[in-house]
This record gives C-alpha cells, structure tokens and sequence, in this order.
C-alpha cells in the first residue's frame, strides 16, 4: 500500500461494519495491531483501519489536531513537533506501527500523564462508526463543548467495543522550552514520599519514575523555572535524559524484557509499598506501580482495590481470561447496557474488555 | 418564550397521593407541596423560563435519594435535580407533572485530605468554599465558573462547568476523580477512584456534563492543585477587534499558556468600569486580560514574552497588575461584567458558544450586523484562551415581542458558531434553551445514539424529561421552517 495515500476511507469501513452487523459477524479491529497483546483474546474477522490516514486539520495556534485514526503515531508526533508543539499525554506506541486510533481507543499515556493529563483528557472530538454501520461525530475541535453527551471521551479505553473510531481531534501543547532530569537514591518508601510531597507543591514537573533504588524526577518548563528548580531540589543530573524516559515510555527499559507476567497497578498514590513478591517500577507520582512475576490474582486484586485503584495483567499472562479487574454488579449492567446502545448486535471487539460483552 | 416546556407525561399524577406515597420515605417537613414553598424553585438561573412541579423534596440522605427515585421508577414519576439553581440554560427547569429534587440539604465537605490533594463533598457544596476549605493547605479547586460563589459542585459535575483558567487547567471533567451516582432504580454506584484511571469505560466523562439526564450526583471527589507561587497578569488595549484576536495567537504560538486568557469589546468593558471600577481604559475597543501563573522564575519569563507579543501586535496600551490588589481589580471588571451589562438593560440574555479562535473578527462582525438587524445592542465578553463567546443581547422583555426577537437572534448566533466549525455550548449546557440548536448542531443518527445512552441508564425517561437532546419529530418540525440550501435536515424521520 503507498504511505502517502491519504483516501477517506471512512464510507468503505462503514460499509463493512453494517454488512457485519446485518449477517451477525464479529470483527476485530486493528489499527497498525501494535495492541494486540493487550486485553482480552481479539477475536472476529479482522478490520483494519490502517489504510484511513492523514491529518486532516492542524493550525498551531488554534492548539488543536484532527486526523484519522489510521495515521500512525510517530507521525502525527512529527508533525507536531515542526511545530514545536506535542501530545501532551506522551502516548506510548508500543511498537513501530502504532496508530493514534489504537492509542486513543487504549487511553494510553506516558511519563507526563500524572502532571498534565490522560489520552482522555485531551480528546476533544471524535468521529466513530458504531455497531449499526453509523457514521456519527461527537465532540468538535473547540476546547470547551457540553453539546450533548462526551461520547469522544467514553470511547477512550473502550478498546474500540462501542464504536469504531475514524478520527480524533485532540488538544495539544507547546513542546517546554527547557527540560532536564534529576536522579535520587532513595528507598522505595521514602521515593513514594518525596514525589508526594512535590505534588503538593508547585514544582515544574513533568515525569517521575522510581526503579533500581533511584528516583528519576524530569523538569519541563522554562529555561529559568527549570534551571531555578533544578538547583533547589539537588539531586543527580541525568545524562540521557530523552533516553531514559523513551525506555521506560515504550517499556524498552531491561525490567520489562523479561518473560514473567507484567501487571500495571493502578491505584491511589499515597499507597505504601506494596507487600508483593515481584519487583517493581513506579510512575506517576507513586499512582502507576509496574509489577514483574507470577501473583495471587485475587489477592492482589483484593489490594490494589484496597487503594482506590484496580489491577491489569498487562502482558505475558498465562491466561487472557482476567486482564481487567472485574466490575461491581452494577456497573457492569451499566456497561453491558451501554455496549448494546452502541453495538446492538454485538459485533465490535466482543469480548476484548470482559467476556460479558 | 417561543418554545415553552413540553407539557406533561399522558398519565397526570396526583400530587396529595404522591406526597402520601413519598411520606413512607421523606419526613414529612422535607417534602413541599404549597404553591408559595414551590414558588423558589420554578426556575433556575435562565429565569424566562418558569414552571412550577408537583412537589419539591429536599432529601438529606443518600439512602433518602434512592429511596425517592425508585418509587419515583414505580410510579412513573419523573424527576429534576437541581443545586443551587444558578444554570444558565433552565436545565433544572422543574416538570409540571413530576418531582423537583433538591439536593440544597448535601451541603458538607466530608473530607480534605491535603496529603492526597484530593477534597470529598456533598453535591450541594459551593464552588468557592471548596478553594476556601483548601486554601490554608496551598491548595485550591482549579475550575472558577463566574457564578463560584454560589453555583454548586454538583451542578458544575452535571454541566461540566469551567471558567476563566480552563484553557491550561480544564474544565470540570478534568478536576474529578469520583463520584457516587444513584441511578433511577435506586442504586448506588461508585464511578472513578483514587487512582489516574478506571477498569472499563470511563463513565465519569460520560457522567459529567450529562445534565442530570443519566442520574442524580450524591457525592464528589475533585482533585486539589497546589496554589502557584506567582500570579500575574497583563492587561492589553487595541483600538481593533481583530488585532486583538490576533494577538491570542501570536501568544500561544510563543509556546506561552496563560492561566487565564479573556477578552471584552467596546460595550463589555465600558459596563464593567462603570460598574466595577476597574481601570479599563473606555476607549478601547477591545481588552485582553493576560494571567501568567507557575514559579517566579516561570512568571517573570512568561510575562516579558507576553508583554512584548502584545506590544509588537499593536497593542496601544499595556499595564501590569503593580501589586495583588491591582490584579484583583484587573479581574473584578471581568467577573462582573453580567451583573454590570445588566445595569444598562431591563434585561439580558447570555449566550454561549465556542468557536475556533481564528474565526473570532468575521463571527463578531457577523453578531455586529445582527445587531443592527433585529436592533438589540450585544456586549462581547470572551474567553479568548479557549474560543468560548459570551454575547450579551440587552432587550426589554416588557417591550412586547422583544424577547421573541432576542431568542432569534441568540438562536442565529449558536447557528453561526456551529457553521464556522465551533459548538452551541461551551460550558452553560443545553438544557432547556439550546434544545432546538442541538438540531443544527447534530444529525439524527448523532441525537438517536444519544437517546440510546440515556435509555442505558434512565429506560423510561424519567430522569430530566425534555432536556438536552431534543426528539427527532422535534428537529424535523423545525428542519420544515429551516430549509438550509433545499436540503432538508434529518430527512430519515416522519413527517407529520
């Protein structure tokens, strides 16, 4: 396929998804499949989105970006940075391939996400094909729209069961003028403290990243705000700084290499260290803990919940049965109702999330 | 007005019966019945629009909520939350025929966790005593709509609600972290968590800004943010609209992100300084007020670069806030600049659309020569940082068929900020008011999967009847007076 064929291929996609629904044939979206080890098993007849790419509006000064879903990230990425400009969530590819649809239908986020925001937060708008072969837009390319219900924003993480997304406008920030990374030995307890305590305060902050004994603590802002902060707060100048938090950001870093489950714990941030057997990373300011080896599923469940927060097999595991932490009874009955208000059939990624729906 | 509430369900409830019934769960001092205690809550803050309900109950338990809508679901009783009433779009509009449920009684902050920087109320909590609880901890509740002072936490999580500092800090859905929702058959469901995201769909974003159409809010976690060590701000004159949009562009293309970025034409600022005594220099025809937060360092860097965009743009005027009290000025003009455009009128009526920033001279021109046509005076107040347009239409509604002719002319103006690629509603919600523009705004494809979401939560369509999404037969009844280019609009429906 040429690369640089930008065809709206919105109308063919819809096509097929209606064709799919009228015979009841499940499909399994792909984007550049740099996902496909995430979730549940894909199941269904494959429905690539690969092909319907291209940015489709960009003006710097406005702060926003639409393209379709197809275009692959590190383009997308490219282009904002001619502008000095970039995706203030620092979405992880997780390979090569990986396309803004499977990022934004993921809600994956990078080093930044817990000082500037989730892949959510910056979804202004979208346009998605829901299960009845539908072409709908929700949302706009303004900052500020309460026009009906934020139906761009459920489709982040929904890993494309409600609909399937054609493209996405999103908010975008100026690229800092200044960066630099500090490093700190510390124990794990006194590094949850320490990236504690800074998030109350007003530290220009842009990543935190806690691994081997060492707290990694990245500054963004301006030349003076960083160089000011950097010397107040002490610590270790790292030397590669953009190599550091990429290895951890596309998980290239040696902890995740190894073969044994990787679970993401996501919980409240002022949680201790966890009593688990295994070893961990922590980001996010403590709120995002990567743990390595095998675990009591349920006990470790039981915990993460304990802090507010829910445990993902996120990679490796044995089984695809239990990737998510399961719902209460009711809000699973919300959901399965709301997957059926968009895919009455059933037909979009079934069973990828949970195997109810 | 033109369009009054939708008249009641076909089954008419009888009110001493349904007080009796309610009776088994509200004492009785918490249900109101008497048309003089009805009376304060016919309306909220779009006061053009009036109804009175059946009831109001004024629960004070959450157990009482869910107590009140499942016997309302029994009973197909429809029901109205309301907060502190000051919506600007009648989205707590009571129905004649059901229930008014305020929630003025959850008015507790539950829990300040400055260690967490996370803050727990009850939905009934102002906007403002939330920063106020927050502020000896250095921390504060960032989303500022004008009304903080009264509006509710709870309505600004149904209305997803912003202010002057959305464009670097967000709106409403963007400072929560949970909240506790009772659904129409009573249950109790907790949505979000302590952590930065969730296990399945993100029901919180789908929540707020959902006008109390999906549930009733009976509690809210939001996030705290530290107060910045430095605030400072820049007020810029031109002598041309244009010029001073322009120079909005020109800042953020500097890489700078204001705090707070807002504009105001000719009339918005001569109101505000007659009102509020600001220092707005009168003869402008547009003011921007420039806020730069962060460190001091941040600050001081922040402010030369802004200063010498706006001087470079044309400005004829720049001044920094010499002191806090200056830059408390600076922003008093801004923040009373509906109450002040209100002293030169009978009445106003605000509007609310976004816009992409770039088309801002061509809409203003546009609103200008409406102005004219329907001969109602317009004030322009903006928040420039994010595209948010706030037109004031002065008019008397004693003069007869003005406020018809207002309600046009606002209507024209949400129907040309959709054309130039923007949205009917920015932060104030459609409610009651912009029902007939969600029409123009969205096709019938769009508005039928938003009835789909409601029926998901709410399957009998009790919760908030008649607001927000119009019905189909309505947007085809207006596409017959509203042909745009022969096309008729929502042309898969029947016609009747």
């Amino acid at each position: 396929m040429d690369n640089t064929d930008n065809t709206d291929h919105s109308q063919q996609l819809a096509e097929q998804i209606a064709e799919a629904a009228a015979s009841g044939r499940a499909l399994c979206i792909q984007g550049g499949n740099s996902k496909a080890f995430y979730g549940r098993l894909p199941q269904g007849e494959p429905l690539s989105v690969a092909a319907h790419r291209g940015v489709v509006s960009y003006d710097p000064t406005e702060l926003v970006i639409t393209a379709r879903a197809g275009t692959p990230l590190k383009e997308l990425v490219a282009t904002l940075r001619a502008e000095n400009q970039m995706l203030p969530f620092e979405p992880p590819g997780y390979g090569e391939n990986a396309t803004l649809g499977g990022s934004i239908a993921c809600n994956f986020s990078g080093p930044r996400r817990a000082y500037a925001g989730a892949a959510r937060d910056f979804v202004l708008g979208t346009r998605v094909i829901n299960g009845r072969g539908e072409q709908l837009r929700f949302g706009g390319e303004v900052m500020k729209n309460v026009a009906g219900y934020d139906a761009s924003r459920l489709m982040c993480g929904a890993l494309g069961t409600l609909g399937l997304i054609l493209e996405v406008s999103l908010k975008v920030l100026p690229l800092p003028e200044a960066q630099a990374s500090l490093v700190f030995e510390l124990d794990p307890a006194s590094a949850l403290a320490r990236m504690q305590a800074l998030a109350r305060q007003p530290w220009p902050l842009s990543a935190s990243c806690y691994l081997d004994g060492r707290l990694h603590l990245r500054l963004s802002g301006t030349a003076g705000g960083v160089s000011a902060a950097r010397q107040k707060l002490g610590g270790e100048l790292l030397a590669d700084d953009e190599g550091f938090w990429a290895a951890i950001r596309e998980h290239h870093d040696g902890f995740f290499a190894e073969p044994a489950p990787l679970w993401r714990i996501s919980l409240d941030a002022a949680a201790p260290p966890l009593p688990l057997a295994g070893e961990s990373i922590y980001e996010w300011g403590g709120a995002l803990r990567w743990l390595r080896g095998e675990q009591d599923m349920q006990a470790l469940r039981a915990l993460a919940q304990q802090y507010g927060g829910h445990a993902t097999l996120f990679r490796h595991g044995a089984s695809r049965e239990h990737v998510f932490q399961p719902l209460s009874p009711g809000l699973l009955a919300l959901h399965r109702q709301l997957k059926q208000a968009f895919d009455p059939v059933g037909i979009l990624n079934p069973g990828r999330l949970y195997s109810e729906f | 007005m033109s369009h009054p509430p939708a008249a009641g369900k076909a089954v008419t409830h009888d009110r001493a019966a349904l007080r009796q019934a309610l009776a088994a769960i509200l004492p009785t001092e918490l249900i109101l019945s008497e048309e003089e205690d009805l009376r304060p809550y016919e309306c909220d803050g779009l006061s053009v629009y009036r109804q009175l309900p059946l009831l109001v109950l004024l629960p004070e338990t959450i157990e009482q909520v869910q107590g009140v809508l499942r016997l309302c679901q029994r009973l197909g009783v429809s029901v109205v939350a309301r907060g502190a009433g000051t919506g600007l779009s009648g989205g707590a509009l009571p129905d004649a025929n059901g229930v008014l449920l305020s929630l003025a009684k959850f008015n507790r902050i539950l829990e300040m966790d400055p260690q967490r920087g996370i803050a727990r109320v009850q939905p009934g909590v102002r906007n403002l005593a939330i920063s106020e609880a927050a502020r000896p901890h250095g921390l504060y509740y960032a989303p500022d709509p004008s009304s903080q002072i009264a509006c509710s936490i709870g309505g600004n999580v149904a209305e997803n609600a912003g202010g002057v500092h959305c464009l670097k800090y967000g709106l409403t859905v963007h400072n929560i972290q949970q909240i506790k929702l009772v659904t129409i058959d009573g249950e109790l469901h907790e949505i979000g968590g302590l952590g930065l995201d969730v296990p399945g769909y993100d029901l919180l974003a789908l929540l707020t800004g959902s006008e109390g159409m999906l549930g009733v809010i009976v509690e809210v976690t939001v996030k705290l943010l530290s107060l910045p060590e430095r605030v400072q701000v820049l007020l810029a004159a031109f002598d041309d609209v244009a010029r001073a949009g322009a120079a909005v562009g020109a800042i953020i293309s500097a890489g700078v992100i204001p705090a707070g970025l807002e504009m105001m034409d000719k009339p918005a600022i001569q109101a505000a300084e007659a009102y509020a005594h600001a220092g707005y220099p009168v003869d402008a025809e547009a003011i921007l007020l420039c806020e730069v937060d962060g460190t001091n360092e941040e600050v001081s860097e922040h402010v030369r670069t802004v200063r010498g965009i706006l001087l470079q743009g044309g400005a004829i005027e720049v001044r920094t806030a010499r002191d806090e009290q200056e830059r408390l000025d600076f922003w008093k003009g801004r923040k009373s600049a509906f109450p002040a455009v209100g002293r030169l009128s009978p009445d106003y009526y605000c509007m609310d659309g976004t816009i992409p920033r770039r088309r801002l001279p061509e809409v203003l021109q546009a609103i200008s020569a409406m102005s004219q046509e329907y001969g109602l005076q317009v004030a322009n107040v903006f928040h420039a940082g994010d595209g948010n347009l706030h037109p004031l239409i002065l008019f008397d509604a004693n003069r007869p068929g003005e406020l018809d002719r207002t309600e046009e002319f606002g209507g024209r103006i949400l129907e040309l900020c959709v054309q130039v690629g923007g949205t009917i509603t920015g932060e104030h919600g459609v409610g009651m008011e912009k029902i007939n523009q969600m029409c123009s705004q969205f096709a019938s494809a769009e508005l039928q999967q938003f009835h789909a979401i409601k029926a998901a939560f709410d399957p009998d369509a009790l919760l908030n009847p008649g607001k927000a999404v119009p019905t189909l037969h309505r947007c085809a009844e207006l596409g017959a007076m509203h042909v745009h280019h022969g096309q008729l609009p929502h042309p898969d429906i029947e016609r009747f």
